[in-house]
């Protein structure tokens, strides 16, 4: 290799090399690095965020589940308490039913006695009346005759006695 | 897929057809001027740096962008086109009545004459005035420079404009730039105290890599072997050592004057830890000048093949070999930035790391 005089390359290269370092610093690797680093950071930042949102869904999702179970245990209570409701108007209907049918009845046998009271009452006056229609004719027939009246006595006794 | 395959097969059928023409441009010089074919000459002068750029030679003629020279003689400042030496070597011609070019190298033209072989060396500042040239790798240098400008200020405009995902040529660059921050700064230095570093490290990355690959780009305005030059990659890694010394804080220099041995051993230490401060980046500028110088001569000697044998028959063979190594060279490429910068990283975190983990 010709060793050619080495002060020029030496004061060149320091030169060049130091405008040139001085220049990228200024005009591109500050710019570059600056962007990427920029970039980086708002990539973190959007992924911090997604990360974020996601646990906020989660959340939001957790309440949405709580809501839920509220609701469905609120509509339970409901169909609980209604359920209790009606079988207690069943039952209160049933003892009321229960109350008034019975007065019914007591009131209808009340009747049926009185009426039964009253119809027999008619018999006997029914009876007695026919029975003294009956012995009025008889007697008049039967006085005619001494014996005969004395038999007819003794045979109503007698019927009088089987009734 | 199927397009991305379609290109890169078209790609390598390409370069096996400039193949020739890449080897006639590199040789074609030497061979023209009708005497023994030298690789090593061919080798030394492609590896080297030059004050005009070569570009092809036609009817053995060079073609060649001259470029400024800038001097600084005994008598002030002297700046003129690399013209005026017209593409002579050996100290023959004299340019502005003052001056000679003998391997690369300017001299006074009056102390030229006197000097002995030995004495006509770049470091013997007596004879020449101090050369402050726009070379083949300077202008090289400025050429990566405004590339590589253009593309990260049009990256960092177009995040403006985009907050989204990056596209195009952001969503290209974006991942190296992360890359360089997540696996080499952030691991090395510490999420803490990276981001003043950033900025270095970023540079230094995309500097020695695109300065690679320019360098294996066989054709003009290409093909100078910037970061295989050792001074270049001395300015740099004297960069990592300033901010390595810089920033160290007290745990460093603790470590360095007061290491955990007993104080009957600091006569020994001392030497070895201060040593230790300048191995490190004088280790970072030879594994880089090495790699990529060799990966430059491996392929020269390559195509230099041709040229020993003088036969096309070996031009299938070397071509092969070059493609295999042209490919293995990208990778290297790109391999020795990352090394660069993850030991710089490296150096910077063990300067500021604040507890002592012995």
């Amino acid at each position: 290799m010709n060793f050619t005089s080495p002060e020029s390359l030496v004061f060149w290269t320091t030169l060049i090399f130091v405008v040139f370092f001085l220049l990228m610093r200024k005009f591109a690797w500050k710019p570059i690095l600056g962007a990427v680093k920029g970039r980086e950071d708002s990539i973190n930042n959007a992924l911090l965020a997604a990360e974020n949102a996601k646990k906020d869904m989660l959340n939001l999702k957790s309440d949405n589940e709580k809501l839920l179970a509220e609701a469905r245990a609120e509509r339970d209570l409901m169909i609980k308490e209604a359920r209790e409701i009606k079988e207690k108007m069943i039952a209160d209907a049933k003892s009321e039913a229960q109350v008034q049918g019975a007065a019914m009845i007591e009131s209808a046998k009340a009747t049926i006695e009185s009426e039964k009271n009253a119809a027999m009452a008619e018999l006997k006056n029914q009876v007695s009346s026919l029975s003294l229609e009956i012995a009025e004719t008889l007697l008049k027939g039967e006085l005619s005759n001494k014996e005969a009246q004395t038999k007819l006595v003794e045979k109503m006794l007698g019927d009088a006695k089987l009734n | 897929m199927r397009i991305a395959n379609r290109t890169i097969q078209f790609l390598f059928s390409l370069s096996f057809l400039i193949l020739p023409l890449m080897a006639s441009a590199s040789g074609g010089h030497s061979e023209s001027a009708d005497k023994e074919f030298s690789a090593t000459e061919l080798i030394n002068s492609h590896i080297g740096d030059s004050h005009e750029f070569h570009i092809a030679d036609w009817n053995g003629h060079a073609i060649s962008l001259p470029l400024p020279i800038i001097l600084w003689t005994d008598n002030g400042l002297e700046i003129f086109s690399a013209s005026e030496f017209h593409h002579d070597n050996t100290g023959h011609h004299v340019a502005k009545e003052k001056f000679v070019r003998y391997n690369e190298v300017i001299f006074y033209a009056d102390k030229f004459e006197t000097l002995k072989e030995e004495d006509k060396s770049a470091f013997n500042f007596a004879a020449r005035p101090l050369d402050f040239s726009i070379t083949k790798n300077v202008f090289s240098m400025l050429m990566s420079v405004i590339i590589l400008l253009v593309l990260f200020i049009t990256v960092a405009r177009s995040y403006k404009k985009n907050s989204m995902a990056p596209k195009g040529l952001a969503g290209f660059l974006e991942p190296l730039v992360i890359f360089v921050r997540d696996d080499i700064a952030i691991p090395n230095i510490g999420e803490k105290k990276y981001g003043k570093y950033m900025p270095y490290l970023l540079t230094i990355f995309f500097f020695i890599w695109i300065n690679n690959l320019i360098g294996l780009i066989p054709f003009f305005p290409f093909s100078s072997n910037l970061t295989g030059n050792i001074y270049f990659t001395f300015v740099m890694a004297f960069i990592t050592f300033l901010i390595t010394t810089l920033s160290a804080n007290k745990a460093y220099w603790g470590h360095i004057f007061a290491p955990p041995v007993p104080k009957a051993l600091y006569p020994i230490m001392w030497p070895v830890e201060i040593i230790g401060m300048f191995t490190k980046p004088f280790a970072l500028m030879i594994r880089l000048f090495a790699n990529i110088t060799a990966g430059h001569i491996i392929i020269l000697s390559l195509i230099s093949l041709i040229y020993i044998f003088k036969t096309v028959a070996i031009a299938p063979v070397s071509g092969a070999f070059v493609l295999f190594m042209s490919v293995l060279e990208m990778l290297v490429a790109a391999l020795q930035a990352y090394v660069f910068t993850l030991l710089s990283a490296l150096f910077i975190g063990q300067a500021v790391e604040e507890h002592d983990h012995h």
